[in-house]
């Protein structure tokens, strides 16, 4: 994904969050004008309207209503803009040995619905799926983990959502987090996303209106449990991406 | 002897020397105590009989613009060198700003150094340009060689470094040998591993190799793991990546000595017995005190090295992506710390460990893992620098990159530190504001200067009016040093630190709105400074020329990019020079 869809796909967002958080798109989550999450919001539009100074001047009213991207703009009529979205030559001012220090290796970006930034982790730094989801409920600290083994489920205590871990395989596939060895799913795993419980019961309905029944296949199960791993497989059968 | 016939001849001819009080000999033996340059500078103006006697007793020389003063003044002036340092390229040159043929070649130097000074013991360059044939001219010519250290030279590959070690053996028939080869972050091409292999079996007095920043270029390891075992003197070893964990072992075991370990890449599967082996390996050092490389270093193997800290005062982990809770757990055993260097992977938590764990702190380096990645934003935060700041009174010394930063955060830091000397704060987002007010980060750069003044070195960043720069010129009466991008409103802030900085040496300016104005502002400041930087700012060919013009001790240097507007100067190097305009410079660059 360039920096030029996600900053298309976020000017269209600002002005109607709540719609855009549960409808269907190929965009990028979470990168966000918002002013409520004071350091990534704030920074994050800061750093847009900087770099995009023109873009954002030209687009709607409501990337002005966030008190941050337009006193950005504003401010920086003094300095000069470097040029927008081109990497400027030996900025910022680190060494050419340092530039590439992170390791070969398995870092992935994790997407939270809700959360306004991505984190990324290193899985090879874990040893199995429970560390790994224990990190990851270090890094949203409003998420606690339930200790439900087999399901692979996250549970926010404050606000009662449960969240389902999913991940994007090397063939671009959205799977749930859990059903291959972990060794395997260090090495094919390119994303992960924390998803609303809720969000993919929506998604089974939203499906169930546009697709002949006897293509719908349900698991007589648990209802909890069922709907959501029902629903990832009907994900998968019908090579539908989720909102990542 | 010649020379002192003709020394007394010099002191005769001058009036002064009927009314000195003791003999030459005398004085000089007392000015060889002298070491630092300052020093010997401010002897050198006293008198003519003091210039001269200083000028005899000199025996090294740090000069910090190779071109502010040419090879043949330098040996005339100074007939006893045996010791030189040079640096060359402007410290932009680290970031792709200076084009890459620019100059700063050794190879005229050296050939006036074999011509006068065929005693040279020692050579260290920073930012330099060395070939291979000047590394075997090197070789070849000073039979008392012992000291080479290159730091960010270019130029070069290893059949350079393979003649210097060849040519080891002629030295060593003479007993004069290599003490110190110091290849510190270069771009060296690698022609063959070989060049290790190329030290003769007899060659033992090493005491320091530092090829780190080789990249991932192989060397051989059988000749490493012999000249470690045979030099029993080697302090200093700092490896590069290919060196795995277990060559690691082998080479520790042979030199339980060191004081200086850079370790290679720091991930490998061992097994339970060698991985035993290595942390007997590291507990048998117990002298280390500075511990670098520890590339890729998995948190399964750091507590290897835990025996081996406790004396540890230097730690550079900016090639390790540690999280904060690997970085905790290492310095609960490094209590002695007082240089540490880390990725911003350790995030506000790793520095928080950092406040609790190392008291005796004070310098801090924090780097950026993924300086370029705009999508992702983590790493620290101000409020990794203010845990810090409560914990390690004694910081003085402060690299820091990150992402937000506050007015409020750099207040409340100096305040706890306030013995600043070096304050680089960059926030990586240029022309960024404090993040909760939205206002300009003038006031936190106000409380640096204001509250810090020992303050010798400033990096400035984020959103910064004239007002910042005011307060530099008004408080900052140390500052040797300051880098500015992506600042200022207007000529004025320029003029107010050029009007105010009484003391400073080094200015380097990029993408600012500093103009004509300001450049000639300073007229009659620059032969007090080193050098002077701006690239992309509003200076005009016109005002270069002017300055040039009327200060003819200055080298104007104007480097201009293609496609920009003719009377555009894109790039102005200035500098106090002896030694006139340069005579190597290449096509791009034009000295007005």
């Amino acid at each position: 994904m360039s920096p030029a869809n996600l900053n298309e796909s976020s000017d269209s967002d600002v002005g109607s969050l709540n719609f855009e958080e549960t409808k269907l798109t190929l965009g990028l989550p979470g990168v966000e004008c918002r002013g409520t999450a004071a350091e990534s919001g704030g920074k994050s539009g800061v750093k847009r309207g900087f770099s995009n100074t023109i873009d954002l001047n030209l687009r709607s009213s409501s990337s002005g209503g966030d008190k941050r991207c337009g006193g950005e703009n504003d401010v920086l009529g003094s300095a000069k803009p470097p040029a927008a979205k081109t990497q400027m030559v030996g900025w910022p001012p680190v060494r050419a040995s340092r530039k590439n220090v992170m390791r070969s290796c398995k870092y992935v970006k994790v997407a939270v619905d809700g959360a306004p930034y991505l984190r990324k982790v290193d899985l090879e730094m874990y040893n199995s799926y429970q560390q790994l989801l224990g990190a990851l409920e270090d890094m949203f600290s409003c998420f606690t983990i339930r200790n439900y083994l087999n399901e692979r489920r996250i549970m926010d205590q404050v606000n009662g959502v449960e969240y389902v871990a999913t991940y994007e395989d090397k063939d671009g596939d959205w799977m749930l987090v859990g059903d291959v060895p972990w060794k395997m799913f260090v090495e094919i795993c390119k994303r992960l996303r924390l998803m609303k419980s809720s969000e993919a019961i929506g998604l089974e309905f939203i499906l169930q209106e546009h697709l002949p029944r006897t293509q719908v296949q349900v698991e007589e199960e648990d209802i909890c449990e069922g709907v959501t791993v029902a629903v990832q497989r009907l994900l998968v059968s019908f090579n539908l991406v989720p909102l990542v | 002897m010649e020379s002192d016939s003709k020394r007394k001849k010099e002191c005769s001819s001058s009036p002064e020397s009927t009314r000195q009080s003791f003999p030459d000999e005398v004085l000089e033996r007392v000015l060889a105590l002298l070491t630092s340059h300052k020093d010997r500078s401010s002897v050198s103006l006293v008198c003519k009989d003091w210039y001269h006697a200083e000028r005899w007793s000199r025996t090294r020389v740090f000069i910090g613009n190779c071109y502010s003063v040419s090879p043949e003044i330098l040996v005339r002036r100074f007939p006893n060198i045996r010791s030189v340092t040079l640096k060359g390229k402007p410290r932009f040159s680290d970031f792709n700003l200076v084009p890459h043929d620019w100059g700063a070649d050794i190879h005229a130097w050296l050939v006036a150094f074999a011509d006068k000074y065929p005693l040279l013991e020692e050579l260290r360059l920073k930012r330099m340009t060395i070939s291979d044939e000047s590394l075997e001219f090197l070789a070849l010519k000073f039979p008392n060689f012992k000291v080479l250290s290159l730091l960010s030279c270019d130029g070069f590959s290893t059949d350079g470094l393979a003649a210097i070690a060849t040519h080891c053996k002629i030295l060593w028939s003479e007993v004069k040998n290599l003490t110190e080869l110091d290849i510190h972050e270069n771009g060296v091409e690698d022609r063959s591993g070989n060049w290790l292999s190329c030290f003769p079996e007899s060659f033992a007095s090493l005491e320091v190799l530092n090829f780190a920043n080789f990249g991932n270029n192989e060397v051989n390891f059988d000749a490493l793991e012999r000249i470690v075992s045979r030099c029993k003197s080697l302090k200093v070893l700092k490896v590069n990546k290919s060196i795995s964990l277990e060559q690691l072992q082998r080479l520790l075991a042979r030199a339980p000595q060191l004081v200086e370990l850079g370790t290679g890449a720091f991930m490998q599967e061992l097994t339970p017995r060698q991985c035993a082996e290595l942390e007997s390996a590291f507990n048998n050092c117990k002298n280390i005190h500075t511990l670098s490389g520890l590339w890729e270093a998995s948190a399964l193997y750091l507590p290897v090295l835990y025996s081996a800290c406790s004396n540890l005062t230097f730690l550079n982990l900016s090639y390790a992506p540690l999280q904060s809770v690997e970085l905790a757990k290492l310095l609960v055993h490094c209590p002695r710390l007082q240089r540490l260097w880390v990725l911003d992977t350790v995030e506000d938590k790793g520095l928080e460990a950092v406040g609790s764990n190392c008291p005796l702190l004070e310098e801090l380096r924090v780097f950026p893992a993924d300086p370029f990645d705009e999508e992702i934003i983590h790493g620290v935060t101000e409020a990794g620098f203010l845990a810090v700041s409560f914990g390690c009174k004694r910081l003085h010394y402060v690299l820091y990159f990150c992402r937000q930063m506050t007015n409020a955060a750099v207040a409340t830091i100096v305040q706890n530190c306030p013995d600043f000397t070096h304050f680089r704060l960059c926030i990586m987002n240029p022309g960024q504001p404090d993040y909760l007010t939205n206002e300009p980060m003038d006031e936190a750069f106000g409380a640096v200067v204001k509250t810090c003044t020992k303050i010798q070195r400033l990096s400035v960043s984020g959103l910064l009016t004239d007002l910042t720069f005011e307060y530099i010129g008004k408080y900052a009466k140390n500052l040797e040093v300051l880098s500015v991008a992506f600042a200022g409103s207007s000529d004025w802030g320029m003029q107010c630190v050029l009007g105010g900085c009484t003391k400073l040496r080094k200015l380097e300016i990029r993408d600012c709105p500093f103009g004509n104005v300001a450049l000639l502002s300073g007229l009659e400041k620059y032969e007090s400074m080193r050098s002077l930087w701006m690239s992309a700012c509003n200076v005009t060919m016109s005002g270069c020329r002017r300055l040039a013009s009327e200060m003819p001790r200055l080298n104007v240097e104007v480097m201009k990019e293609e496609g920009s507007d003719d009377s555009h100067a894109d790039k102005v190097y200035v500098y106090r020079t002896v030694a006139g305009p340069r005579r190597d410079a290449p096509p791009s660059v034009l000295t007005l």
